[in-house]
């Protein structure tokens, strides 16, 4: 009933979360713009995506020079995950809560929010998770822009050794999920082996490194979903800690 | 990295905002239905994993100035990681330590 204190319970409940974001996007932008994209893009993609993981695969897969449909499906691949979230949300909403504002607090839907918003006990309403999605939206963008705009004064030297930034974070979102759970450890493990496999042997070269990256990643995904199917409980932990 | 065509790179980001949005918002307003398939829900949540996997190795190796700067970084962030580092932390100190590397050999 009360709209003004779920927005502000949502905006403090959201607070944190957009702190956390501004130097992830930070880096984000900086490593776009090393990369070659203008600064306006960087932000673009970080105004329009707002999700870390798959617009850093997007945003690489654009400076490889991939064509449109692997950029397009690596993207959705990686956040096919967010389907779920959206579910699970969905079924704690407040009855009525119209379609507009649905569209709205959709987009706002990222690993860190939909935790947040999942741990709220109670209905959840429309003002609740606006408020819960303003600040890491600012935080993304601000951040993304700011790092963007720093790129352009960084010595060439070091703007070379930004090559490997983005395979860092990948690299930071990799490992601690491997070390918590041994079934996504084998995963990548299978994901990379079939991408080794795609990639260094000659009868394959005919496919591209972007889909090379989506048949590695139905690989893995796919005998990993057979071979260790998963509990809820351990994919609501799980979701926390992807970001 | 090559010239980037920026009609191309724009439409790109579009169709990236188009397969992320979709998700997000499909379940909440058409596809409102509860996935019961464990296999599904399994594979939906693995796949960042592999996706990330995939990206990184092997290209990790050839994304700085050569093999051992590279190793040096990956190692790195490897390490930090490990012991649960940020993103960023880890990203910014595999830059480093490439840096430094690569102005040594």
């Amino acid at each position: 009933m009360n709209v003004r204190k779920d927005l502000v319970q949502g905006l403090r409940d959201g607070f944190p979360i957009g702190l956390g974001y501004a130097p992830v996007a930070f880096t984000f932008g900086f490593i776009a713009v090393s990369g070659g994209l203008p600064l306006w893009a960087a932000a673009l993609i970080s105004l329009t995506n707002l999700t870390s993981a798959g617009q850093f695969a997007g945003t690489n897969l654009i400076l490889q020079g991939a064509g449109y449909i692997e950029v397009a499906m690596t993207t959705f691949v990686i956040n096919i995950r967010y389907m779920l979230m959206s579910l699970s949300l969905g079924q704690r909403l407040e009855k009525g809560t119209g379609i507009l504002s649905r569209m709205g607090f959709g987009f706002g839907i990222t690993d860190e929010t939909f935790v947040m918003a999942s741990l709220k006990p109670g209905i959840l309403r429309a003002p609740y998770l606006f408020g819960l999605i303003l600040f890491p939206i600012l935080g993304w963008n601000l951040g993304t822009i700011l790092g963007g705009s720093i790129s352009a004064v960084l010595p060439e030297a070091l703007q070379n050794a930004m090559g490997i930034a983005l395979y860092g974070m990948f690299i930071a979102l990799i490992v601690p999920a491997s070390r918590d759970s041994i079934h996504v450890f084998l995963i990548v493990v299978m994901a990379v082996a079939a991408n080794c496999m795609l990639k260094y042997i000659p009868v394959f070269s005919f496919i591209s490194p972007g889909f090379r990256i989506i048949l590695s990643t139905v690989a893995g995904a796919g005998l990993g979903a057979a071979l260790f199917p998963r509990d809820e409980a351990e994919y609501v932990k799980k979701e926390g800690e992807t970001e | 990295m090559e010239s980037l065509d920026m009609k191309r790179a724009v439409i790109c980001i579009f169709l990236m905002a188009l397969v992320t949005y979709v998700p997000r918002v499909l379940p909440l307003t058409v596809f409102r239905k509860q996935i019961r398939s464990r296999y599904i829900r399994s594979f939906l949540d693995y796949t960042p994993y592999a996706v990330l996997g995939a990206m990184t190795f092997p290209d990790v190796f050839t994304s700085t100035g050569n093999l051992v700067s590279a190793l040096a970084g990956t190692a790195t962030a490897f390490v930090l990681s490990y012991y649960r580092k940020g993103l960023v932390t880890v990203a910014c100190s595999a830059i480093a330590v490439v840096y430094i590397v690569e102005l040594l050999l």
